[in-house]
C-alpha cells in the first residue's frame, strides 16, 4: 500500500492522497491504484494550462466587484470613534501595501476561563495604553509659583489599580528636571521645574509633554471594547501590538490578529502576512456582498510577498521589478522610466503583453504563446 | 447675545444689536415701498447672520403676504382684478404680494392652501401649482408622481418637437425640428391656458394599450403602429443650414463664391456641382445627397510664401466649397443672399428632411416615462378591442411599477374620458379633477371604469386571457432621433499624427477598441486577433542593423540607406504601429535614443 502512495507524491499534492485514503477506507491495491489514478486525471486537468494569462484575469475579477462597492466605513454599535475603514479604500489600502493603516485593529482572543468573561474588565484595562493625561482631572497653571498643578481622577486611578506612589514614581520616570510634591489636598501634585523658568511658554510646554508620559498597558492600544462574539468573549482594539499583546498570558496567541499586514509579517513571518492579506481582502468581499473566486486572491497575495518582503501595488512596489521599460512607462511616471533606462542602457526584450500591444506585435500569450524552434539554415550568396 | 453681523451681497458691512427687529423693518419698508422690492433678507440664528441680497441670477417667486392667520389678497381685490381695476404690479406694490428667494424662503412659513392657515404663517401660496416650474407644470396630475419622475418628465417636455415658433420659414435656425401634426392634450392643466399652449403644440394625442407585444418592448422599448405612422403619427421636418461667406484675406485676396474651375486645387467632380445654378449656388427643391456640393466657393493659396504660387496665383487657389455633410441627405427648402457686419457676401441655404417615426427614435408621456421604438408594427397585426380600436403605442407594463408614476396611469383614464366625452380634462396639480369622478363618467359612457377593454391578437385573432387597459395619452417625440445618430465605418479618414482612425460621427470616425476590451482579448488568448484588431496604423519600416535606428528607404533607387551609417550596412523591414514609431521620434527629440535590436523570428 505504502508503496502505490509513495509512487503517487510526486504527481498529487500530499493533501489530496490522505483525503483520498482517507476517504476510500480500507480497498484492494488495484482498487486503490485505479482512484488515485482518476485523482490524478482530475487534479491535471483543474490546473490551468500554460498560456492562460491568470494574472490578468485576476485583476479584472477583483477590480470589477471594485466598481459596485458602496459603505466606506463600518461602525461599532454606539462607540462613535470606533470605525473601521470598509470596501474599495480598504482594499486600496491592502494591495497598495500602506505601511500607515487608516484605522488600525486588533481582535484579541482569550484563554479558557477569560473567554467566559471572567476578569474581561480588568483585562482588557490591562491591554489599553494609558498615559498620564488619561488619569488627570485638571491642570492648573500657577504663574506666581511657575509650578504645574494637577488634580488627579481618583476614580479611574482605582479602576486601573495605580496608587498614588506608583504613579509619581512613573511619572518622574517619563519627565526629567522636574520636581515632584504632594499637595496638601489628597488629590492634587504640583510639578516644579528645577532651575529658573524663563518663559511662560515652557510650562505648557511641560505640561503638554506629561499629558503623554506613558503609565500602562500596551503602547500603540488607544481603545479597547469588549464584546460578546458567539458564545465567547473577544477584545477589540483601536490601534495595534501584536508583539506585546502576544506576550501577555491570558491572550489566545493562536487566534488573535491584527488588521496590520506589515506587522504580521514582522512579528509572525511572510507566510501570515500572506495569508493575513487573503483573509483581509476576503473579509471587505464578503463584507459587500460580493463573490471573488479565492484563487485570484491568492495570486495577487503571492505576487506581494514573493521576495520575503510586503510589496503594493504601486509603481514603488511590484510594477517597479517588471522587467519590461515599456511595461513600467506605461504605467505611470514614463517620462522618469525612459530617462533612467537610457542613462543606463536597458535592453527590453518584449517578453510581455503591454510592450507587444505597444508594438503591434502578437502578444505571448493564449494563441500567441507556442511558436516554431527551426534552425534555419544561412543563405549563401 | 452678541450682535449681529450684516452682510449685503455677501459682503460685510456693520452689525445690529437686535437681528429680529432689523429684519421686521427691512420688510416692512419693502412692503411699504420705501426699499426695492427686489431685496430679500435673510436672517440665521445658527451663524447669527443677516444676508440682504439685491444682486441678479436669484430664482424667485411670488406668494401672498399673511397678517395674523388672514391674508391681505382680499374678495375685493379678486373683483378688481376681474374688472382690470388694478393689475398683479398694484399687489406688489401694496405689499400685498411678495417675491421671495430661495433664503428668504428659510425664514417664512408658506401655508399651501387658505384653510391650512394659522397664526404662526407668514405668508401663503398663491396656488399650490406656483410651486412648480413651466414645463414640470405642463404635467397633468403631477402630485401623484415621485418627485424623481416628475423631473424627469419636465426634463423631457424640452426635448419634444413642435410647433416652436410660427415665423420658422424665415429663420435660419441651426439644428431644428417642427412638427407637422402636432395636437393640443385632452388632459391639460391650467399652465397650457396662460401660457397659451394651443399656439405653441409639442405632441400629439395617441391611443396607448399597456400590454407585451412579442418582447419587442422590453426595457422601455415602444412598439407603433404602422398605420398611424402612415396616417402621420409623429412626423417632423428637421432643418439644418449650411453656411458660406466670402472672407476678406490680408493682402487683398477675397474667397469667391462660384461653380470652381476645374483647375482649381482639391476639384471634386463635375457631377458634384452639377446642382450649381451660375452664381455658384444651389436652387431651392434641388434634392441633395451625400457629398453634393450646396455652395461652390473657392479661396485662395493658404500661404503666399513660395515664388510658384505668387507667378500662378489663379491657377493655386483652392476648392472650399460647402457640401452636404456624410450621411445626410434632404431637399434645398430656401436660399438666403445677404452681407455680413463685414460687408462682405453670405451664402445661407436651408436644408430641409422629412422624418417619418424609425425604429430608435425616441418618444415619451409627460411623465419621464420615455422609450425608443423597438418595433413598427403593420395595423393589420395590432392588437384590436371589440369596438375596433387599435392602440398607436404599445406600452410595456413592466415601466410602471419601480417608477410609480401613478399619473401616467390616471392620464390614460382621463385621456379616454375626455376623448370619448369630447371635452378637456383638467389635469392642473394638486387641484386636478378627482380620480372617481372620471371614473363615474367613463362607466356612463359605456366603458369600464377602471379602462381595460378586451382585446384580441392581431395576428392570430384570439382573444386575450387578460383585459388590457386602453386610453388615450399626449405622447412626445423627441429631438433624439436615430438618423443623426446612426454611425459605422470600414474604412476611412485617419489622424495625420498618429495615422490612427479618427473619432466621432461627424468626422466618420471609428469606434475605439479601448484599454479594458483589449483586455478580454488577452484574457481570452486571442493573441493573434488581438494583433488583427490594432493592425489599423501598422506600417513597414527599414531598420538599420547596424546602429538600430531607423532607416531610409529610396525608391527611385529602390535602395536602403541608414542615415547615420550610410548605404553599406544591412537594413531590414520591420512591422510596426505608427504609433510607436511616433514614440520613438519623440524619445529622440527628449534626448534619448532608442535603438531597435532585430532578431531573426524562427
Amino acid at each position: 500500500m505504502d508503496d502505490i502512495i509513495q509512487e503517487y507524491e510526486e504527481k498529487l499534492p500530499q493533501r489530496l492522497i490522505d483525503l483520498a485514503v482517507e476517504k476510500l477506507g480500507k480497498t484492494s491495491q488495484k482498487k486503490l491504484r485505479e482512484a488515485l489514478d482518476r485523482v490524478v486525471e482530475e487534479y491535471d486537468a483543474s490546473c490551468i494550462d500554460p498560456g492562460e494569462s491568470v494574472g490578468l484575469v485576476s485583476a479584472e475579477s477583483i477590480g470589477e466587484p471594485g466598481t459596485q462597492m458602496t459603505l466606506n466605513t463600518f461602525h461599532f454599535a454606539g462607540v462613535a470613534e470606533m470605525n473601521v475603514t470598509m470596501g474599495l479604500p480598504r482594499i486600496i489600502e491592502i494591495l497598495d501595501g500602506r505601511k500607515e493603516l487608516s484605522t488600525p485593529m486588533m481582535e484579541i482572543y482569550l484563554k479558557k476561563p477569560f473567554n467566559q468573561g471572567k476578569n474581561i474588565k480588568e483585562n482588557a484595562l490591562l491591554i489599553k495604553e494609558t498615559l498620564f493625561g488619561d488619569l488627570v482631572q485638571e491642570f492648573q497653571i500657577n504663574i506666581a509659583e511657575s509650578a504645574i498643578e494637577v488634580t488627579l481622577d481618583l476614580k479611574k486611578m482605582e479602576a486601573l489599580g495605580m496608587s498614588k506612589a506608583k504613579l509619581m514614581n512613573l511619572l518622574s520616570k517619563g519627565i526629567k528636571g522636574v520636581n515632584l510634591k504632594e499637595h496638601k489636598e489628597k488629590n492634587m501634585l504640583i510639578l516644579k521645574p528645577r532651575g529658573k523658568v524663563e518663559e511662560l511658554n515652557d510650562l505648557y510646554r511641560l505640561k503638554e509633554k506629561m499629558k503623554g508620559v506613558y503609565l500602562s498597558g500596551i503602547k500603540g492600544i488607544e481603545l479597547v471594547l469588549p464584546v460578546k462574539q458567539g458564545d465567547e468573549f473577544v477584545i477589540r482594539t483601536k490601534g495595534t501590538n501584536l508583539k506585546d499583546v502576544l506576550e501577555l498570558d491570558f491572550v489566545d496567541e493562536t487566534r488573535t490578529s491584527t488588521n496590520d499586514v506589515f506587522e504580521i509579517a514582522d512579528v509572525l513571518g511572510i507566510e501570515a502576512a500572506r495569508q493575513s492579506i487573503i483573509n483581509e481582502v476576503l473579509n471587505v468581499m464578503e463584507a459587500q456582498g460580493l463573490n471573488v473566486d479565492l484563487r485570484h486572491i491568492m495570486l495577487v497575495a503571492d505576487t506581494m510577498c514573493v521576495t520575503g518582503q510586503i510589496r503594493g501595488i504601486t509603481r514603488y512596489g511590484v510594477v517597479s521589478e517588471k522587467a519590461s521599460v515599456l511595461a513600467r512607462a506605461s504605467f505611470e511616471t514614463p517620462i522618469k522610466h525612459i530617462i533612467n533606462a537610457s542613462l543606463t542602457g536597458e535592453v527590453d526584450n518584449l517578453n510581455s503583453v503591454v510592450e507587444n500591444v505597444m508594438l503591434n506585435q502578437p502578444v505571448p500569450i493564449g494563441t500567441g504563446l507556442p511558436q516554431l524552434r527551426v534552425k534555419a539554415k544561412k543563405e549563401s550568396k | 447675545m452678541a450682535s449681529s453681523e450684516v452682510y449685503i451681497n455677501g459682503k460685510f458691512v456693520g452689525s445690529v444689536d437686535a437681528p429680529d427687529e432689523f429684519v421686521k423693518q427691512i420688510v416692512r419698508e419693502r412692503r411699504k415701498g420705501v426699499i426695492s422690492h427686489n431685496v430679500n433678507v435673510k436672517y440665521d440664528d445658527r451663524t447669527n447672520e443677516i444676508h440682504l441680497e439685491c444682486g441678479k441670477g436669484r430664482v424667485r417667486r411670488p406668494v401672498i403676504v399673511v397678517k395674523e392667520g388672514k391674508p391681505l389678497v382680499t374678495e375685493k381685490h379678486i373683483k378688481q382684478l376681474q374688472k382690470h381695476e388694478i393689475s398683479w404690479n398694484d399687489l406688489i406694490e401694496q405689499g400685498i404680494i411678495e417675491y421671495l428667494d430661495a433664503a428668504e424662503e428659510e425664514n417664512a412659513l408658506v401655508a399651501f392652501t387658505e384653510k391650512d392657515l394659522t397664526p404662526e404663517h407668514t405668508h401663503l401660496e398663491i396656488m399650490p401649482l406656483a410651486m412648480l416650474g413651466l414645463t414640470a407644470s405642463y404635467v397633468p396630475y403631477a402630485n401623484y408622481n415621485q418627485s424623481t419622475r416628475l423631473n424627469a418628465g419636465a426634463k423631457n417636455q424640452k426635448q419634444a418637437l413642435g410647433f416652436y415658433i410660427a415665423n420658422y420659414q424665415i429663420r435660419m435656425d441651426m439644428d431644428v425640428n417642427v412638427m407637422h401634426t402636432p395636437q393640443i392634450p385632452i388632459v391639460q392643466s391650467i399652465t397650457h391656458e396662460i401660457s397659451h399652449y394651443d399656439k405653441h403644440p409639442a405632441g400629439q394625442n395617441v391611443v396607448v394599450a399597456i400590454m407585451s407585444w412579442d418582447g419587442y418592448n422590453m426595457e422601455d422599448a415602444i412598439v407603433l403602429n404602422k398605420g398611424s405612422i402612415e396616417r402621420g403619427l409623429g412626423r417632423s421636418t428637421y432643418f439644418r443650414p449650411a453656411l458660406a461667406e466670402e472672407i476678406r484675406y490680408p493682402g487683398g485676396l477675397v474667397d469667391n463664391i462660384s461653380i470652381p474651375d476645374k483647375d482649381v486645387k482639391g476639384y471634386k467632380s463635375e457631377r458634384d456641382y452639377r446642382l450649381l445654378e451660375d452664381d455658384g449656388i444651389i436652387f431651392p427643391e434641388a434634392e441633395v445627397k451625400e457629398g453634393d456640393v450646396i455652395i461652390g466657393k473657392v479661396s485662395p493659396p493658404r500661404f503666399l510664401s513660395s515664388v510658384d504660387e505668387y507667378s500662378l496665383a489663379s491657377n493655386t487657389r483652392r476648392e472650399s466649397s460647402i457640401g452636404v455633410k456624410h450621411g445626410e441627405q434632404g431637399v434645398v427648402d430656401f436660399v438666403l443672399i445677404t452681407e455680413n457686419e463685414e460687408g462682405s457676401k453670405l451664402v445661407e441655404v436651408r436644408i430641409r428632411e422629412t422624418r417619418v417615426p424609425e425604429i430608435g427614435d425616441k418618444f415619451t408621456s409627460r411623465h419621464g416615462q420615455k422609450g425608443v421604438v423597438g418595433l413598427i408594427v403593420p395595423e393589420a397585426d395590432m392588437p384590436f378591442s371589440a369596438s375596433g380600436i387599435r392602440p398607436d403605442i404599445i406600452f410595456s407594463p413592466h415601466g410602471i411599477p419601480s417608477r410609480m408614476t401613478i399619473a401616467h396611469l390616471l392620464e390614460l383614464i382621463c385621456g379616454k374620458t375626455g376623448a370619448l366625452a369630447g371635452r378637456y380634462i383638467d389635469g392642473t396639480a394638486f387641484e386636478s379633477e378627482p380620480e372617481d369622478k372620471i371614473r363615474q363618467e367613463l362607466l356612463s359612457l359605456g366603458f369600464q371604469d377602471n379602462g381595460t377593454e378586451t382585446m384580441y391578437n392581431g395576428i392570430t385573432g384570439e382573444k386575450y386571457a387578460a383585459r388590457i387597459f386602453v386610453g388615450n395619452m399626449y405622447y412626445l417625440k423627441l429631438k433624439h432621433m436615430v438618423a443623426n445618430k446612426i454611425h459605422s465605418r470600414a474604412r476611412g479618414p485617419i489622424q495625420l499624427l498618429t495615422r490612427q482612425p479618427t473619432e466621432g460621427r461627424a468626422k466618420e470616425g471609428g469606434l475605439r477598441l479601448g484599454e479594458m476590451e483589449k483586455d478580454t482579448f488577452v484574457a481570452h488568448g486571442a493573441s493573434l486577433l488581438l494583433k488583427e484588431r490594432f493592425d489599423s496604423d501598422k506600417t513597414i519600416v527599414p531598420v538599420c542593423e547596424n546602429c538600430g535606428s531607423i532607416a531610409v528607404h529610396n525608391e527611385i533607387k529602390k535602395q536602403n540607406y541608414c542615415p547615420m551609417c550610410g548605404d553599406t550596412v544591412e537594413v531590414n523591414n520591420i512591422e510596426i504601429s505608427y504609433a510607436f514609431k511616433l514614440m520613438l521620434d519623440e524619445f529622440k527629440s527628449l534626448g534619448v535614443f532608442p535603438r531597435l535590436v532585430l532578431e531573426d523570428k524562427y
